[in-house]
C-alpha cells in the first residue's frame, strides 16, 4: 500500500470529525440559545404533566332512566420538594387533620417520590375543596386533580352494577393503561364492560412557577391531549321493576330473577339482603365496605347469579318434559298416589289417585314423578341405568343447567348436574338404579341450580323449547347489535309439542282448585307456574317459584328464591305474581298481599 | 523499584488529563441527575453517583495495571483475546441475562457486565493486528473477506442479543480500513445510498424518480452534440440512473420489512414524518426541553427542573448529557464537545506519529470508537440521530462502559509511550 496516498486521508478523517462536531455544536446553539419554545421561565418554572380523567360512561336501564351518572371530586396532590415555608397549624386545620396525620401523609408522598405528584387527600369535599382552591397560593407543592366519582341516582342493583375502585399493583401489571390512584371496576358490570366505561385518559401540560400559580399551557398545548369520555351502556333491566322487586324481598334472603323470554334480556336481577350502592363510593368507601364484607347475613353476595340450591318441584317440569320426548309416558298416562304413605317417595299430601300428567303437575305429586323418572331410567330402548342416565342428563344439560351461559353475566356459578362416573365412584360401576338416585325426580338430591338457570327454565316452557343466554346490555351508545343474537340462541332436545300439557298443568297451578298457588292468582293475567320446596338441612325449607305469562304470549319469564320461609306457596310464589303483575300491568291492584309481603320479616325471625 | 519509575515515563499526559477531566465532569452530571435533597452522602452505594465512584477507583487501578503491562503482550495476544471474546459473546446468549430489552448481560451477583463493551477493544486490536501483518512481503489471500469476517462476527453476535446499538459501533471500524487505503470509491457511493435512502422517505419515490430523469434528460440535451465522443460516458450515466431508480423503489421495501418497528418509528420522527410526543418521540422531546431549557450558562448545577423531575428516562445512562446541558448550559455542552474533540484529534496525531503500523491502527481505532459513540449519543439527545442506545464515553453512569473506553484509551497511551519500539 502507499503509505504516502493513504497518510492524506488522516486529514479527511479530521475534516468529517470537524464536520459533525460542528454541526453538533450548531444544533444545540440554535436549541439551547436561539429557539426560545423551549425555554421555561428563568424564575424556574416547571412543567406538570396532569391527567386529565375522562367521564366514565354512564348506564341506563332498558327505558333510558338513568341509573348511574358521575359526580366531581377533587383530590388534593403534592410535591414534596416543592413544599417551602408551609404554614402547616392552618394547613392542618384547613383539612382537618391532626398534625401526626400530616406528618404521617407527607411521609408516604416522599417515600414515593421527592418530584412526581402523589395524592395527599383523595375526594375532598366541595366546601374543602372551595377554601383550599382559595388559598392554594399559599401552600407550594399542593395542588388539586380533580376528577368524577360514580354516583346512583335510584339505589338499586348494586349486585349487578358493581362499583369501581383504585387499581391495585396487579391491575397496573396486567394493563399498561391503569396509573397508580386510577380507578377501575370491581364487579359487576362496572367490571364486564370497564373497557367500554373508561374512556381515555389525557394529559395537560402546564407551566407553574415557584409560588405555584399556573402560567398556561406548554408549548400552546401542543402535547396536549384530550380525554375521552367512557361509553354509555343500555341495560336491559326495567329499573321500577328492579326496585320494586327489591322492595318486596326486603327483610328476606334469596333472588328474584326476571327474563323476557324472546331475547333473554334480564329484566330484573335483585339479590336479598342488598345494600345502597351510594355506600361504595366516597371518602368511607372502605370502611363501608369491610362493614358489609363482614354483616352475617351477606349483603355483598350475589345470590341469582352464585346462589346454588337444588331445584326441587320446580324440577318436576323438566322430567315431565323428558318423559314425554322419549315417549316413556304420554299426558294421558296415568299413575297412583297413596299420599303420604306412597314409596318410596312421599307425596306432601291426599289429592285426587290415579291422576294424568296435567293433573300431576297441579297439585305437584310426588308419586307421579317417581314414576315418570322410573320409566326414565329403566327405558329398555337403552342398553343399560348407566347409559339411560347420560341420555337424561344431555337432556337436563340442553335446559342450560351446569352451564355459565355464553351472555355477559359476571362471576356466575355454573351448579351441578351430576355424572353417570359421579355415581360410579360413589357406589360402584353397575350397583346404582333408579331406585338409588330417585331424588331427582322431584329435583333434590345432588343437582344444584341457581336462580338464572331457574328463570331460564320458566323460559323454556315460555318458548316451548329454546332460549337466548340471559344477558344484561343491550347497546352500547348508539350500537345497538352488540351480540349476535343468534350465538346465544339455545334450542333444547324438547319438541315443541311436547310442551303442552306441561304448560297446561302450570297454568292449572293457578286456576284449578288444587292448584298450588290458586291464592295468587290474579284476575285478568294467565300465569302459568310451578312451586317448590326445597329441603335445607340447616333450617326452614327454601321456597321456590318459576312462572311465565302471558301464557299465550309470554312476556316475562321468573324465578324466585325465599330462603328459609317453608312452602313455596306462601312466599316466593306471591312474590312471582307480584313481579308479573307489576310488569304486566304497572300497577299491583292487590295491595293487602303486596303489604304483607313487604312487611314480612324473614330474617330477624331466624 | 525502577519499573515504578519507568510506568509513567514518556506518557502522553495530554491525554491523561483530559481522560480524568471528562470522567470527573461525567461523575457531577451522575450525582446531578440522581440528586436527592434526602440522601447526602456522596459515598452513598445505593445510588448510582455513589457506585460509578468505585467504579473511577477501579478504572485507576486498571489504568496502573495498564501502563505496568509490556505494550507487547496486548499485540501478541490479539487473537487470543479477540477469542476469548467472541466466546463470552456466545456464552451470553446462552447463559446470559436480559436487561432493557437486550440479552447482553452476565449476571455475576448484585453485579452485571456487559462483554459486548468490552470486545470492542480487541476487535481493535485484532484489526491492527491482522493488517498490521499485510505487507510487501508479506500478501495475504482475500484480505477483505478475513478483515470483513473479523468486524461482522461481534456484530452478528451482538445483533442477535438484540442490543442494535452497540452492534452499530462495529460501524467506526470503517474509518480504520479508510485510513488503511480501503474503499476508494465505496464511501462515496455509500454516502449516495444514505441521502438517497432519507431523501426519498421525505419526499417520495416517485418525485426522487422525476427529479433523476429531468436530471437525466439535462444530460442527454448537454451530451447530445458531442456524442460520439461521451459515448461511453452517456452509457455509464444511464446504468448508474438504472441502478439508483431500482435501489428508490426497493426503498419502501427495506424500510418496511428490514427495519424493526420501533427503529422505523424513530427515524420517522427524527425525520418530522410523525410527531408522538407521549409514545416513541417522548424521550427525545423531553431530552430536547432538558437541554433547551438550559439556555446560554444553564441553570446551575442541581437546579435542572427536567431532569430532577425524573422527566427523562435513563437521564444517568445513555441520556446523560442532558444534564449538562440543562445545568451548565451551552457552555458546558461546548466544553464537553472540546474536551471529546481535544482527546480524539490528539489521539489521532499521536497516531500518526507512530512508527509501528499495528499502534497507528489501534490509535485510528480508538479515537474512531470514541467518536463514533460520542457524535451519535449526543446527537440522539439533541434529535439529530434516531435513538440508539449506547453510552457517552467515560461519562455515562456504568462499570462495564466507562472500563472498556478505559482499557481502550489507556492501551494506546502505553503503546505511545513506547512509539520508538516496533511492537
Amino acid at each position: 500500500m502507499n503509505r504516502q496516498t493513504n497518510s492524506n486521508r488522516k486529514f479527511i478523517i479530521i475534516g468529517i470529525f470537524l464536520f459533525i462536531a460542528l454541526i453538533i455544536t450548531l444544533k444545540l446553539f440554535y436549541i439551547q440559545v436561539i429557539d426560545k419554545s423551549y425555554k421555561l421561565d428563568a424564575s424556574n418554572n416547571v412543567i406538570r404533566h396532569i391527567r386529565q380523567y375522562p367521564a366514565r360512561g354512564l348506564v341506563f336501564d332498558r327505558n333510558e332512566k338513568l341509573l348511574i351518572c358521575n359526580k366531581p371530586s377533587y383530590d388534593l396532590m403534592v410535591i414534596p420538594n416543592q413544599i417551602s415555608n408551609l404554614d402547616t397549624n392552618e394547613f392542618c386545620s384547613l383539612l382537618n387533620i391532626s398534625k401526626e396525620q400530616f406528618i404521617e401523609k407527607i411521609e408516604k408522598s416522599k417515600n414515593y417520590s421527592f418530584y412526581k405528584p402523589s395524592v395527599f387527600e383523595n375526594q375532598i369535599s366541595n366546601k374543602t375543596f372551595g377554601y383550599i382552591q382559595e388559598k392554594l397560593f399559599k401552600f407550594s407543592g399542593f395542588f388539586i386533580q380533580p376528577r368524577t366519582l360514580r354516583d346512583y341516582p335510584i339505589a338499586i342493583a348494586p349486585h349487578l352494577l358493581g362499583y369501581v375502585g383504585e387499581v391495585t399493583n396487579n391491575d397496573i401489571k396486567q394493563d399498561k393503561y391503569y396509573k397508580s390512584g386510577d380507578y377501575i371496576g370491581k364487579s359487576g358490570i362496572e367490571n364486564i364492560y370497564e373497557k367500554e366505561l373508561r374512556g381515555k385518559k389525557g394529559v395537560k401540560i402546564i407551566l407553574v412557577d415557584v409560588h405555584n400559580r399556573e402560567k398556561g399551557s406548554f408549548n400552546n398545548a401542543r402535547y396536549d391531549t384530550l380525554a375521552e369520555a367512557g361509553r354509555n351502556l343500555y341495560l336491559t333491566i326495567d329499573a321500577e321493576l328492579q326496585e320494586y322487586g327489591e322492595k318486596l324481598m326486603l327483610n328476606k334472603k334469596g333472588s328474584i330473577v326476571a327474563i323476557q323470554p324472546k331475547t333473554g334480556e334480564i329484566l330484573a336481577m335483585i339479590s336479598s339482603p342488598s345494600y345502597d350502592p351510594n355506600l361504595l363510593i366516597g371518602k368511607e368507601r372502605s370502611k363501608n365496605y369491610n362493614n358489609l364484607l363482614h354483616d352475617s347475613i351477606k349483603p355483598l353476595i350475589n345470590r341469582a347469579n352464585t346462589g346454588l340450591y337444588p331445584p326441587g318441584s320446580a324440577f318436576k317440569p323438566v322430567n315431565a318434559l323428558i318423559g314425554l320426548q322419549e315417549k316413556v309416558i304420554s299426558p294421558n298416562t296415568k299413575f297412583s298416589c297413596q299420599g303420604p304413605e306412597s314409596t318410596p317417595i312421599k307425596c306432601t299430601h291426599y289429592h285426587i289417585s290415579p291422576l294424568n300428567l296435567r293433573q300431576a303437575i297441579e297439585v305437584s305429586c310426588n308419586s307421579y314423578f317417581w314414576n315418570v323418572f322410573k320409566n326414565i331410567i329403566n327405558n329398555p330402548g337403552y342398553n343399560s341405568v348407566r347409559d339411560a342416565y347420560c341420555a337424561w342428563r344431555e337432556y337436563v344439560l340442553s335446559f342450560g343447567f351446569n352451564s355459565k351461559f355464553n351472555g355477559d353475566l359476571f362471576s356466575i356459578r355454573s351448579g351441578n348436574v351430576p355424572s353417570a362416573d359421579y355415581y360410579d365412584r360413589i357406589y360402584g360401576k353397575g350397583h346404582w338404579n333408579a331406585l338409588t338416585i330417585r331424588s331427582l325426580a322431584i329435583g333434590q338430591g345432588e343437582i344444584l341450580v341457581t336462580p338464572v338457570q331457574l328463570a331460564n327454565l320458566a323460559t323454556i316452557i315460555a318458548n316451548k323449547g329454546y332460549y337466548y343466554s340471559p344477558h344484561l346490555v343491550w347497546a352500547i351508545d348508539n350500537i345497538y347489535n352488540k351480540y349476535n343474537i343468534d350465538k346465544l340462541k339455545h334450542i333444547t332436545k324438547i319438541d315443541s309439542v311436547n310442551f303442552e300439557p306441561v304448560i297446561q298443568g302450570m297454568y292449572d297451578v293457578f286456576e284449578k282448585s288444587e292448584g298450588t298457588a290458586k291464592w295468587y292468582k290474579v284476575k285478568d293475567l294467565s300465569i302459568c307456574g310451578k312451586t317448590g320446596t326445597v329441603q335445607n338441612p340447616h333450617g326452614k325449607d327454601h321456597s321456590i317459584f318459576i312462572a311465565f305469562a302471558p301464557k299465550d304470549n309470554p312476556q316475562i319469564a321468573i324465578s324466585v328464591i325465599v330462603e328459609n320461609s317453608g312452602f313455596g306457596s306462601t312466599w316466593a310464589a306471591p312474590i312471582t305474581t307480584l313481579m308479573i303483575e307489576k310488569y304486566l300491568n304497572k300497577t299491583v291492584k292487590r295491595k293487602n298481599v303486596e303489604q304483607r309481603i313487604i312487611d314480612g320479616n324473614l330474617i330477624s325471625e331466624n | 523499584m525502577r519499573r515504578k519509575e519507568n510506568i509513567f515515563k514518556n506518557i502522553d499526559w495530554y491525554l491523561v488529563i483530559t481522560y480524568f477531566l471528562l470522567v470527573i465532569f461525567g461523575w457531577i452530571s451522575i450525582y446531578a441527575a440522581g440528586y436527592k435533597p434526602n440522601v447526602s452522602s456522596i459515598f452513598d452505594i445505593s445510588q448510582n453517583y455513589g457506585k460509578q465512584l468505585i467504579w473511577i477507583v477501579a478504572s485507576t487501578v486498571l489504568i496502573l495495571i495498564i501502563l505496568m503491562i509490556d505494550p507487547k503482550f496486548f499485540s501478541a495476544l490479539s487473537y487470543t483475546f479477540y477469542a476469548i471474546c467472541i466466546l463470552l459473546l456466545i456464552g451470553v446468549l446462552m447463559f446470559g441475562s436480559e436487561i432493557g430489552g437486550a440479552k447482553s448481560w452476565f449476571k455475576i451477583g448484585g453485579f452485571a457486565m456487559q462483554p459486548s463493551e468490552f470486545t470492542k477493544i480487541f476487535t481493535n486490536l485484532a484489526i491492527a493486528k491482522y493488517l498490521s501483518s499485510i505487507n510487501i512481503n508479506n500478501k495475504k489471500k482475500y484480505p477483505k473477506l478475513k478483515i470483513a469476517f473479523i468486524i461482522g462476527l461481534p456484530i452478528l453476535l451482538i445483533f442477535l442479543q438484540n442490543d442494535t446499538g452497540s452492534a452499530l459501533v462495529y460501524l467506526a471500524f470503517i474509518i480504520v480500513l479508510f485510513r488503511d487505503g480501503f474503499f476508494k470509491n465505496t464511501i462515496i457511493i455509500g454516502t449516495v445510498l444514505i441521502i438517497l435512502f432519507i431523501v426519498t422517505l421525505l419526499l417520495g419515490k416517485i418525485l426522487i424518480l422525476q427529479i433523476l430523469a429531468g436530471l437525466l434528460l439535462l444530460m442527454t440535451f448537454l451530451l447530445l452534440k458531442k456524442y460520439k465522443k461521451y459515448k461511453k460516458t452517456f452509457f455509464k450515466i444511464l446504468g448508474i440512473f438504472a441502478i439508483c431508480s431500482v435501489y428508490i423503489l426497493s426503498v419502501d421495501y427495506i424500510f418496511e420489512n428490514v427495519l424493526q418497528y420501533h427503529q422505523r418509528t424513530r427515524i420517522e420522527i427524527l425525520l418530522g414524518k410523525k410527531t408522538d410526543p407521549h409514545g416513541a418521540g417522548y424521550n427525545v422531546n423531553q431530552s430536547k426541553i432538558a437541554i433547551g431549557s438550559g439556555g446560554f450558562t444553564g441553570k446551575g448545577f442541581l437546579k435542572g427542573t427536567q431532569t430532577k423531575y425524573n422527566f427523562i428516562p435513563a437521564q444517568s445512562t445513555d441520556f446523560i448529557f442532558c444534564t449538562v446541558g440543562e445545568d451548565f448550559g451551552f457552555i458546558g455542552a461546548l466544553t464537553i464537545i472540546v474536551l471529546f474533540l481535544f482527546l480524539i484529534i490528539r489521539i489521532i496525531i499521536l497516531a500518526e506519529r507512530q512508527r509501528s503500523k499495528f499502534s497507528r491502527l489501534y490509535g485510528y481505532g480508538v479515537a474512531s470508537i470514541l467518536f463514533f459513540h460520542f457524535s451519535i449519543n449526543v446527537g440522539m439527545t439533541i434529535g439529530l440521530f434516531p435513538v440508539i442506545g449506547i453510552p457517552l464515553p467515560f461519562f455515562s453512569y456504568g462499570g462495564s462502559s466507562l472500563w472498556s473506553f478505559t482499557i481502550l484509551l489507556f492501551i494506546f497511551i502505553k503503546q505511545c509511550s513506547k512509539k520508538n519500539e516496533l511492537i
